[in-house]
């Protein structure tokens, strides 16, 4: 009853999306707004009946209505009660309905504003994000239904269906398989919700934008008002990210976090043209430039959203073939294409409307840097997207698939992201408008110098590979730089206020929180910059099969395999543990317990290394459960990682930048029109 | 008799001898190659069966017996470029961590360098464009925005640029109070 409860509110709420548009379109070309009015009501009813929808789904996953097929497959009776929660989004049906419900409430906040000032973009807005809406739970309603549940056909197949098949009874299993081990991990629990958070968020200025240009505003109020839309989407897609790599590090037992995997690499192409974006709108606010690539990178990173959950959620990864099986990966395909032609055909419509206010006239602007910043995250994009796409194309051209792997795009967007860190460098030295190569010389030597410094005393100490020194240096060269910006600025509030440095430090960051915490992100940018040159340029790894006693050694490091031990857990899973102790020079550093949990139920195994972490470095030991494990001897292998501690402190830094970046100043708080 | 006797033993030994020659000497070249000798190889090498994963932390039993493989490939003296030849004629060249450089291949490696350089031209194109259509020199007028904003840069480090700093730094630390 509650299933069908369930699946009619979404499809009540899919028809609440329609008449959205519908009102929203003819309210915006009669001018009335009664009927726009109505699009605003439709679109804020959408939330709290999702949220019915979810309340449902979530009871029937927590009580274990195992006769549901989306139910079964995600729990089961041993799993604790938070993991038959976080099942919502463990399978494809509930991360949809996710989707949807993120969609909603984000496009219900946005109507509630105060929209006196900007009443015209309104109806565009709810068009944008109606239709949207309507495109996700489209997908659950065909396709992707969370209450569809177990029939026994005539045939004596098991099929999950809505609605009875003629002849079909119904089934009940007493246990369903349970949530995938991978999932039960804390990084991806909620991993999923943050980067759909940081997905859905970008709907929000990309409505801005299309509202702006089909009512033809060709001022910069869309990107005022969305600002902060922008910034949180920005935020989340980065944590989303960086706790997907977090897991992948902890739950995939191969030593590293990232993999270039495809699904990774679609989730970083959004924020790569979100994060142009954000550069980008700088200079339309600033300057008045760019109004046309701004739009058109919005336009992108919006496709780049549903592209992103297309490829994950179509099948088509696996195959070609499978996309043309997957009910929804035509769907997604025609959505982005109809979406985007749609977007761009309006964008040149509006080209003209769009010119720039004023023009660049030096390549060392500050404008000029940015553009260029721009350009870098293109490039990137650009290797990533045909990284991806490509074994697709040489499937369907040639018949077979091939691997693009982690040296394709290590080669191919090291110089491009080695590039972007000396602009992180550059850029905040520089001047708005008029700038020549000798000012911007002349900001840049004092800052320069210690960089200098820096590849020299590396080298001293031993390190010779050059992209390291090379990466290295312009970490030292970015942080200098940032600090030097820092230091002037509090210099000069020392010299003319008479304050302390920690008073002219609060005043200053704290009155121009936007650049100063731009600041602190750029340093949280080049904090994982070291993780990420350690661990790429100098991770070492072994692997050895171990009797009891016996030990292994790694970049001066001892491990001595003590024991083996293997029980059942509370939840079902059997676990093996074994036992290491390290040493180093001799010295006894601690206990290790790298282990791997086998889940009965599901029938599949998950590797849990044992680390020791450092701020130099990483131990990383692995049982290797794919090879042959006992209480005599076990094999291990075990990675050397320097510096990755970085990368995890540089996103805790970068969380720390945004708050600053983000938090609302005195006279925005007072502001009208705010949303 | 008993010369004959030596003479025979000399010579069986000195068969005997002979014969453990090339056997200790090929065990001498060809010890069973370690996991860090076999993983080194096979993580140059995608699983054939499961999507971007590489051998050597592949769990799945073909892949162990895959690594087995390689191991004994090594064993026989095989290169490791004849033993990489070996999986991408058996497999195809998805195997391959990159796709050969080969025929319709090349393109993953064409692409994105035209694709970029394009870029450029068109960003150096479009700046001639503005250099030329800018009519009258930009003085660097705020437009309020708080977005990268505050003090604008130096732009020189001698102590007029300094105060040039200063008081753009103090003009925008008043407007914000």
């Amino acid at each position: 009853m509650l299933a069908q409860f369930g699946f009619g509110v979404f499809v009540l709420t899919f028809l609440l999306a329609l008449f959205g548009v519908v009102a929203a379109v003819v309210g915006y070309f009669y001018k009335s707004d009664r009927w726009v009015e109505a699009a605003r009501r439709a679109m804020l009813l959408t939330f709290p009946l999702i949220t019915l929808a979810v309340l449902a789904l979530a009871y029937l996953l927590v009580t274990g209505h195992y006769e549901l097929q989306y139910v079964y497959s995600v729990t089961s009776n041993d799993m604790p009660f938070y993991l038959k929660i976080t099942a919502l989004w463990g399978g494809q049906a509930g991360s949809l309905v996710l989707w949807s419900w993120l969609m909603s409430a984000f496009a219900s906040a946005v109507t509630l504003r105060k929209w006196e000032r900007d009443r015209e973009l309104l109806p565009w807005v709810i068009v944008v994000t109606s239709i949207t809406l309507a495109f996700f739970l489209s997908l659950t309603i065909l396709y992707e239904n969370p209450f569809a549940r177990w029939w026994q056909t005539t045939a004596g197949d098991f099929v999950p269906r809505m609605f009875a098949p003629a002849g079909a009874i119904p089934v009940t299993p007493l246990d369903g398989q349970g949530l995938n081990p991978l999932l039960r991990h804390p990084g991806m629990i909620i991993h999923p919700p943050i980067l759909y958070l940081g997905f859905v968020a970008f709907v929000i200025p990309y409505a801005f934008a299309i509202a702006a240009l089909v009512t033809g505003r060709s001022d910069d109020r869309w990107i005022r008002l969305t600002r902060r839309w922008t910034l949180v989407a920005w935020l989340f897609l980065s944590l989303g990210l960086v706790l997907g790599m977090r897991w992948a590090y902890d739950v995939l037992g191969w030593g590293g976090y990232w993999a270039w995997d495809p699904v990774e690499t679609a989730s970083l192409m959004p924020w790569l043209a979100g994060t142009a974006f954000l550069h980008s709108v700088m200079i339309q606010e600033k300057r008045g430039m760019f109004k046309q690539w701004n739009m058109l990178l919005i336009i992108l990173t919006y496709a780049l959203v549903i592209f992103g959950t297309f490829l994950t959620r179509s099948g088509v990864f696996s195959s070609v073939h499978a996309f043309a099986q997957s009910a929804i990966g035509p769907m997604f395909f025609a959505f982005i294409g109809i979406t985007f032609v749609t977007s761009v055909a309006l964008l040149i419509y509006r080209w003209k409307d769009l010119r720039a206010e004023v023009e660049m006239t030096s390549l060392f602007s500050r404008e000029a840097l940015f553009l260029l910043n721009n350009l870098l995250f293109m490039g990137v994009l650009i290797v990533c997207f045909w990284g991806v796409i490509f074994p697709l194309i040489s499937e369907l051209v040639t018949g077979q698939k091939v691997t693009v792997g982690p040296p394709f795009y290590l080669r191919a967007n090291g110089p491009l992201f080695g590039a972007l860190m000396a602009l992180m460098g550059i850029a905040p030295l520089s001047a708005w408008g008029k700038s020549t190569f000798k000012t911007l010389g002349r900001a840049l030597w004092k800052p320069s110098i210690p960089s200098v410094i820096v590849p020299l005393v590396l080298a001293i100490l031993g390190v010779h590979n050059w992209i390291a020194l090379v990466g290295f240096t312009l970490v030292a060269f970015v942080i200098f730089v940032t600090l030097f910006e820092f230091w002037r600025g509090v210099r000069s509030r020392q010299n003319k206020q008479n304050e302390n440095f920690l008073v002219a430090l609060w005043q200053l960051a704290g009155r121009n929180r936007r650049r100063y915490g731009g600041y602190l992100i750029h340093l949280s940018m080049v904090v994982m910059a070291i993780g990420i040159l350690g661990i790429e340029l100098y991770q070492t790894t072994t692997q050895k099969t171990l009797a009891v006693g016996e030990d292994i050694q790694i970049a001066g490091y001892t491990l001595r395999f003590d024991s083996l031990a293997q029980f059942p857990y509370t939840d079902g899973r059997i676990v093996t543990r074994a036992a290491l102790s390290v040493f180093r020079g001799g010295k006894f550093l601690g206990d290790l317990y790298p282990r791997y949990d086998y889940y009965t139920t599901s029938g599949q195994p998950m590797t849990i290394a044992g680390v020791r972490s450092t701020l130099a470095d990483d131990l990383y030991v692995v049982l290797v459960n794919w090879e042959d494990v006992s209480a005599a001897q076990a094999p291990f292998k075990v990675y050397h990682n320097p510096l990755v501690n970085w990368l995890w402190i540089g996103s805790l830094m970068f969380i720390f930048g945004f708050l600053v970046a983000a938090w609302p100043e005195r006279e925005e708080e007072t502001r009208k029109g705010k949303i | 008799m008993k010369t004959k006797n030596i003479f025979l033993l000399t010579f069986y030994f000195l068969l005997f001898a002979a014969a453990l020659i090339p056997a200790v000497a090929v065990s001498a070249q060809q010890p069973t190659p370690s996991d860090d000798e076999v993983n080194a190889i096979a993580r140059q090498l995608y699983c054939p069966v499961c999507e971007n994963t590489p051998l050597d932390v592949c769990p799945t039993t073909a892949c162990h017996q895959w690594r087995e493989l390689i191991r004994q490939m090594l064993a026989e003296g095989k290169s490791e470029a004849k033993i990489k030849q070996y999986f991408v004629d058996y497999y195809g060249a998805r195997v391959l961590s990159e796709p050969p450089r080969t025929g319709i291949y090349w393109l993953v490696y064409i692409v994105p360098p035209v694709a970029f350089l394009a870029g450029v031209y068109l960003l150096f194109r479009a700046f001639q464009t503005w250099k030329r259509l800018a009519k009258e020199p930009i003085t660097g007028a705020d437009h309020s925005s708080s977005l990268g904003t505050g003090p604008e840069p130096a732009e020189g480090s001698g102590t007029a640029a300094d105060d040039e700093y200063v008081a753009r730094l103090e003009e925008e630390l008043k407007k914000r109070k």
